[in-house]
């Protein structure tokens, strides 16, 4: 499957080399090409310079053959406006995007937009962590 | 009519002036302490500090009984969730975007938004309407790379006119992309297109080009 992630943090470039371990080809969007640093040596896949909610750069990223569009940029606006162009625009299969604001989630959820809001599962695990505790 | 403005910018500090004239009830939220406290002591605390994308400030705002709801921040992105969040959260049944990048026109419209104002078209069709002598515009900047996308009007006596671009000297770097024709459909220019008065041809320059394609087109 060719997916296509915006931003390339420590998540977004972790991802990029897990997905290629499993046989994925990978084309990872960046605003910042300095980025690109964190991506792994091995990495084959295509870096790309540009905004990801910009059409034009997600056309030439290729997310007209995408079977998945994973949005991981700090901005949780930039993440769900870039996630519905890939999905509602593209018609891209699976979109994914990251939200760190739990309500905006549940929103974002109803209207199509698969999500993931590492605030709430980060919370659970942390008190799942500290009530184990002692046990 | 209850009215929430996102962003309290300059935009947002004359609209909601505007509408406050018009007799309407205005709050504006505005993220910035700064200007949040600036606008409420020049036009009474009708602001609040707050992030027009996040529920809960929208919810102590009483977005769920806002007749209308627009976003005027300088993000599309974050004007396109506020009034995402007014329509499918807090039911408003009529969200505004300013939009800054021509391209979001037609996908905020996709999204559900009901009317969005393109500030940067608007501001390049007034200047062009009243400056009708110009022959470039600047239409794109393509960052960090030198380039832009500009817009060459050929004027009615040019000495180009009728001659076919092969024989035209164009500056190194310049590549001219397209040829729109007035009650025409756009062309691809070849070597073998004649130019005609009034063309407005679409080139893609180096910004030091800029000034000898301009040169090169209009034969001035």
């Amino acid at each position: 499957m060719k997916v296509v992630i915006m931003g390339c943090g420590r998540v977004g470039a972790r991802l990029a080399s897990l997905l290629e371990q499993d046989g994925h080809t990978v084309t990872i969007i960046d605003i910042d090409s300095y980025s690109f640093r964190r991506l792994s040596p091995d990495f084959k896949g295509t870096a790309l310079v540009g905004n990801g909610i910009d059409e034009d750069i997600l056309r030439s990223a290729g997310i007209e053959e995408a079977g998945a569009f994973v949005a991981l940029t700090q901005g949780d606006n930039r993440n769900v406006m870039a996630s519905q162009i890939a999905k509602h625009i593209f018609g891209v299969p699976r979109a994914i995007c990251r939200i760190y604001d739990p309500l905006r989630r549940d929103m974002y959820e109803e209207l199509g937009v698969e999500t993931v809001s590492p605030t709430t599962i980060f919370a659970q695990m942390l008190r799942e962590k500290l009530e184990s505790q002692g046990e | 009519m209850y009215i929430i403005v996102v962003g309290g910018g300059r935009v947002g500090y004359y609209l909601a002036k505007a509408l406050l004239d018009e007799g309407h009830e205005v709050l504006i939220l505005e993220k910035n302490a700064t200007f949040a406290r600036t606008l409420s002591d020049e036009l009474g605390s009708i602001c609040v500090r707050g992030d027009g994308c996040e529920a809960t400030t929208m919810a102590s705002v009483g977005t769920n009984r806002a007749d209308m709801l627009i976003a005027v921040t300088g993000d599309d992105e974050d004007n396109l969730v506020s009034c995402q969040l007014a329509k499918h959260m807090f039911g408003v049944p009529r969200t505004v975007a300013r939009i800054r990048n021509p391209k979001n026109e037609n996908i905020f419209k996709k999204l559900g938004i009901d009317v969005i104002v393109n500030t940067t078209n608007l501001i390049l069709e007034s200047i062009e309407e009243e400056v009708p002598t110009h022959t470039l515009t600047r239409l794109h900047d393509i960052r960090d790379k030198g380039l832009e996308i500009v817009e060459v009007k050929i004027p009615p006596d040019a000495p180009t006119i009728g001659r076919p671009l092969k024989e035209l000297t164009l500056p190194e770097g310049s590549v001219l992309s397209l040829v729109i024709r007035k009650a025409r459909r756009p062309i691809v220019p070849s070597g073998a297109t004649i130019l005609q008065a009034e063309d407005q041809v679409i080139a893609v320059t180096a910004h030091e080009s800029e000034e000898a394609l301009r040169a090169a087109l209009s034969g001035q």
